[in-house]
């Protein structure tokens, strides 16, 4: 049952992941990019991360997108033109190809193996996904929390100044 | 599942981004490959954190989502302020920098 569904949700996003590459329109472009994030989604979900889950339906899918969508009407890019939209189609398929090829053979070929934790599924389902993840936030990854939120300052002060009438 | 599966998808995701940056022109739909790919990463850290029993990869999830807003943000401002200078923002027609 969850490798048929996994099956069905990987089909999704791979289909939603080539139609933001090829939609001639950026708003279904778009579109499609909110799909992909729903899929990846619940492969969080499937992979016992729930609170991930709500992360990224609500930043990605829900901040980011409207950001991005927000900018495609702004700019009007609604109706792109009807000439040649693409370019280098070749050699970026062949590049493209091996960057997946090479992923491929990595993954066929080599074992994952590395520094086990303790955070097994049955530990994430009792004492909740959320909790353990605050607690990892607010002791081991303090200094990278706080830097993280200067970045998110820094860049709220950067696209007010270069979005400003006169630069 | 094994992770197996969900690095293979994570693989193609990057493969298709990769792709969608080096032939699209339209700047806004490159930003929306180049959000694809980091999505496809953060697949790859949140399959291997469950693999391997531990948080570390989740944490870096969430980093990578910040700098994800972030950058958008500040890119999609400077698209903005592009399109006010140049009338658009094909990368084509954007070649000042260009030898």
């Amino acid at each position: 049952m969850e490798t048929i569904f996994f099956y069905l949700v990987a089909l999704v996003t791979v289909v939603s992941g080539y139609l933001v590459v090829r939609c001639q329109n950026p708003v279904n472009s778009g579109l499609a990019l909110v799909n992909t994030f729903f899929c990846l989604a619940i492969f969080y979900v499937m992979l016992y991360a729930p609170f991930m889950a709500a992360i990224q339906v609500i930043v990605y899918a829900g901040a980011i997108m409207v950001l991005i969508l927000f900018v495609i009407m702004l700019l009007n890019l609604g109706t792109e033109e009807r000439k040649r939209y693409t370019h280098g189609v070749v050699w970026a398929a062949i590049a493209s190809l091996l960057v997946l090829l090479n992923v491929v053979f990595f993954i066929k070929r080599g074992r994952v193996t590395g520094a086990e934790g303790d955070v097994t599924d049955f530990l994430i389902t009792t004492e909740g996904h959320t909790e353990l993840i605050g607690k990892a936030l607010y002791t081991d990854f303090l200094l990278p929390f706080e830097i993280a939120s200067i970045l998110l300052l820094v860049a709220i002060v950067g696209a007010v100044v270069l979005a400003k009438k006169d630069v | 599942m094994s992770v197996y599966h969900y690095l293979t998808v994570s693989a193609i995701l990057f493969a298709l981004g990769t792709y969608g940056v080096l032939t699209r022109r339209n700047a806004i739909v490159i930003f929306m490959c180049i959000e694809l790919m980091l999505n496809s990463v953060n697949l790859t850290f949140i399959a291997l954190s469950r693999h391997l029993n531990s948080l570390d990869g989740q944490i870096f999830v969430f980093f990578v989502m910040t700098v994800a807003a972030a950058e958008a943000a500040v890119g999609l401002a400077l698209m903005i302020a592009c399109f006010r200078n140049r009338e658009t923002i094909d990368v084509d027609q954007i070649n000042l920098l260009k030898w």
